[in-house]
């Protein structure tokens, strides 16, 4: 008795686990922006530079400051493992994302021009760094 | 006129009174300015003109090749790269849709 149940058990736990792997890229590719993230670039706490990374727009809460510093780390490791591929410098890789980033900008959305002030996205294309497509 | 003095091949014995008598005597009595030196020295100032066109034009040559070039293409092969990734980054960005 104790047997079957432990093997349905299992059985079981091995379907779960096979339907969260079967599930789980979907739901990862499928995710966007954290409503914490938007919120924060609809209202312009941060912005876009042209390197590539986020940046806090004046003077923000910490909860902000901490989350541009986690997603510009997580950039950072996607950057290099792109840069790798390409067979890039890391900087150079950021800089061709920064040239999307910037364009991808919706008007409202901050952004950060190459003398370092922070400027609002309207119509017209943001400037971007040299060598963009 | 001009050619005895720039022959410049007299003895020391002779005295100032006897150059400058003409042509014909310089080229019988002297061996030392031929006509060969004369057409050398009369050749002379065109020689160093050219000579002295080519050593500024060489001093602008070298003087060109500084810092500032390398600069330049230092930017134009990273441009190129930027350039390059557009495909790439576009996918990047496609990919990570939450940190983006």
């Amino acid at each position: 008795m104790t047997r079957l149940s432990i093997k349905g058990f299992k059985v079981a736990g091995m379907a779960v686990a096979a339907a969260l792997m079967a599930t789980g890229p979907v739901v990862v590719q499928a995710q966007g922006r954290s409503p914490e993230y938007a919120a924060a670039r609809a209202a312009g706490q941060i912005g876009e530079q042209q390197d590539g990374y986020l940046g806090v727009v004046g003077s923000q809460s910490q909860d902000i400051v901490k989350m541009v510093r986690d997603l510009n780390n997580k950039r950072r490791a996607v950057y290099t493992e792109g840069a790798a591929a390409a067979k890039s410098t890391v900087q150079e890789y950021a800089t061709a994302t920064a040239c999307r980033l910037l364009a991808d900008t919706k008007p409202g959305e901050k952004y950060q021009a190459p003398d370092g002030s922070w400027q609002t996205r309207g119509a017209a294309m943001p400037s971007r760094p040299a060598g963009c497509k | 006129m001009t050619a005895c003095e720039l022959t410049g091949g007299f003895p020391a014995a002779t005295n100032p009174a006897m150059r400058c008598r003409g042509k014909m005597k310089l080229q019988q009595g002297q061996g030392f300015g031929g006509r060969a030196v004369r057409a050398v020295w009369k050749q002379g100032p065109v020689l160093m003109v050219a000579g002295a066109i080519g050593v500024l034009g060489g001093c602008v040559n070298l003087a060109a090749p500084d810092k500032p070039i390398v600069i330049e293409l230092n930017i134009n092969i990273r441009q190129e790269v930027v350039y390059r990734l557009d495909a790439e980054a576009a996918k990047t960005i496609e990919e990570n849709k939450d940190i983006f």
